[in-house]
Order: structure tokens, then sequence, then C-alpha cells
């Protein structure tokens, strides 16, 4: 057997494949096997990411292969990478929400913030000037 | 100028986003996006009242490039934990990062930075916007985690937005 | 040998939902099910791109960006509901 371009080619995709394949499984088997909520975000948002990682870039390299240059996967990843994040969040505020705002000694199981204030997701921000984050520096106006 | 292109970064991105989706390169293509990246912020702009500022635009090449090799060790890191470390062995617990950042911009990449790299998954924000809360997957040593996170990731975003 | 590791990222994600699917039926709290909910999209979208490969059309690419922004906006929406009881305020 010969080796030629087209060959490596189709064994760069068909491992970017299984690697993709393989940790995509591995993120699920984390969100499946690990024991409580904020330890199953763990799985997902990461394993998962190289796992749809792994197959748009396979899709990618076929079709460059085959039809030309083509870029429009690196959208979806892209998508990805800047949504994964906010959704981990959102997620671990929602848990935290339910999970420690109605239990009186619950706010005791978080690390303290370290300043005045508590959490986000359990107190209000404060209304005085300057300590509000939008307020920090001096508003920067688009047309000034 | 100002009126016409009230945020150039996101007039940029609209026209590189419409090429993508086309995944062609042509002149009509690049000129729809381009009157879309411009009709877009116009009609939008009530709704961003501030532009982002950047200091040092060149640093965001260094910075993505971190990242992604991060993102990388931390799959493996993860993947690793997952399949060989039984549940009771596992030490996780949360962590309270200081912000020593003010800019609203730098401390939103922080916490998507911080959740795609190894063992840490961001949760909170302190109600004043001060302090981030960090959950750890498998860390023995806590401050080790925070110093770390703020000297690989915060020191550079300071660098870069203000 | 494309066909193989198709086979074999068929089985891996296939696998992946079947375990997603376990922990949306367990539970036990309600952001656990948001959780599996969110993966099961991100899983769908690697089978999509790789269905893409297998028929060897790039139409699979519309679907799977379609796909990944309703499923970021249902899982924000479900967030949000969880924790103001309401979604647009």
């Amino acid at each position: 057997m010969d080796i030629t371009p087209e060959l490596l080619l189709e064994l760069l995709v068909a491992a970017l494949i299984v690697i993709g394949g393989l940790f995509g499984v591995v993120g699920s088997y984390g969100l499946a096997k690990l024991p409580d909520l904020m330890t199953r975000l763990h799985g997902p948002t990461k394993a998962t990411t190289l796992g749809v990682g792994g197959a748009l870039l396979a899709s990618m390299v076929y079709f460059w292969a085959r039809d030309g240059f083509t870029f429009h996967e690196l959208l979806v990843t892209l998508f990805l990478f800047l949504t994964a994040p906010i959704t981990a969040t959102m997620v671990a505020k929602a848990y935290l929400h339910r999970a420690y705002l109605d239990d009186e000694n619950g706010q005791q199981a978080l690390p303290p913030t370290g300043r005045r204030y508590g959490w986000a997701s359990f107190d209000a921000a404060p209304e005085s000037e300057g300590s509000n984050p939008d307020s920090v520096e001096a508003p920067r106006r688009a047309d000034s | 100028m100002k009126r016409v292109l009230p945020h150039p970064l996101l007039t940029l991105t609209l026209t590189v986003v419409w090429v993508m989706l086309l995944n062609d390169l042509s002149l009509g293509g690049l000129l729809l996006g381009l009157i879309l990246g411009i009709l877009i912020p116009l009609g939008t702009r009530s709704f961003w009242p501030q532009r982002p500022r950047l200091r040092r635009p060149l640093k965001i090449v260094e910075y993505v490039l971190v990242v992604l090799w991060d993102i990388v060790v931390a799959n493996v890191v993860v993947a690793r934990i997952v399949l060989f470390k039984p549940n009771r062995k596992l030490e996780s617990h949360f962590v309270t990062i200081p912000l020593d950042t003010r800019s609203p911009e730098a401390i939103t990449v922080l916490a998507g930075t911080i959740t795609m790299t190894p063992g840490t998954v961001s949760a909170d924000l302190s109600a004043d916007g001060r302090a981030l809360l960090v959950h750890c997957l498998h860390e023995s040593d806590p401050e080790r985690a925070r110093d770390g996170i703020k000297q690989r990731y915060e020191a550079r975003l300071m660098e870069i937005f203000e | 040998m494309i066909g193989y590791a198709l086979a074999f990222g068929f089985a891996c994600f296939g696998l992946a939902l079947g375990l997603n699917l376990w922990r949306l039926a367990k539970g036990p709290t309600i952001a656990d099910r948001i959780l599996a909910l969110d993966t099961m999209v991100i899983n769908g979208i690697a089978i999509l791109m790789l269905l893409g490969i297998h028929f060897g059309t790039a139409t699979y690419f519309e679907a799977s960006l379609l796909f990944a922004m309703v499923g970021f906006i249902s899982t924000v929406a479900f967030t949000k509901f969880v924790l103001r009881g309401d979604i647009i305020e």
C-alpha cells in the first residue's frame, strides 16, 4: 500500500472522528457518574467541547479535501466555545439558587466573598454609587 | 465617524460572520456583510451605551493560543479524573477568587476562560462584582489554583483591557 | 477507513446520548435535568456533523448551526425560569 496524500488525509479524518467520539462519550459518562451537580458540570463543559470539536474538524478536513477550501464549520465551533461557559454558569446559578436559598445554613456552605456583599444569586447589587461594576469607571459613552 | 460606526469591532465581527456563513469569499457577499455590519450596530446602539476599550489588541492572539492549549490539556485532565478516580477520592470545593480587574469585559472573558480550563468552573459573581466563585473538581491546594488563575489569565486580561 | 471511524463515532455519541437520557430521567435536581438536555443537544450536533460526512453533503451544517442556537437559547430560558420564575422580565 502506497502512502499517498489521500491516505494521509483519510487517516487524519478518521483519527479526528475517533478522538472526538472518545471525548464525547467520556464527557457524558462523567455526567452520569460524578456525585453531585457541581462536579457533574465539569464533564459536559470540557470533554464534550473537544468531542464536538473533533467531529467539526473532521468534517472541515473532509470537505476541504473534497470540494476545496471551506471554513463555515469554524462558526459552529466558535459558537459552542462562546456559549458553553455561559450555559455552565447559568446551570450552576440555578442549582445554587435551588439548593442554598431556602436552606438556613446553606449559604454558609459557600466560601465568603471577602467583601461586604454576598454572592449575586442571593444578594441584591449595592445601590450606592461607585461599588456597582457598571459604574466603577466613569461611564464611557459610545459617542464621546 | 462615531455616528455612522458606533462599534467598529462589532461591525468587523458581523461582516466576518456573514462571510463565514456564506462560506464564499465573493465581493457581493463581503459588501452585503458590510452593509449588515453597519446597519445592525446603528439599530441596536441604544442597547450598547459603552464601547469596550482594548488597550493592546495584539495580545489577544497570545491569550487565545494559551487558552486553546489549556482547553486541550483540560480535556485530557478531566477525562482522566472521570475515568480513573473513584467518587469518594474526589476533593472538590468552592474557591473565592478576588478580582483586581474592574473592566466588565475582562471579568466576562475571565469567567468564561475559567470554565473552559482544567478542573475549574466559575459559578457566581459577588454582588458588587469584585470576587468570583469558582468550583474545583479535584484540587488538594485551593490557594495554588487561585494564584494560578490570577497569574495565568487575569494578568494577561488586565494587559489587554485596561 | 473513514467508514469504520464513522461507525465508531456514531456508536460513541449514541452511547453518550443514552447516558444523558439516563441522567435526564434520574435527576435528582432540576439543574441536573437542564444540564442533561444541554449535553444532549451538544452530542446531537456532533452526530449531525458525522451524518454530513457520511452522506457527503454540506446541508447538515445549517441544521447543526440552528440546533446549536436553539439549544443554547432553550438552556438559558430554562435556567432563567428556575432563577427568576420568568423568562423575559
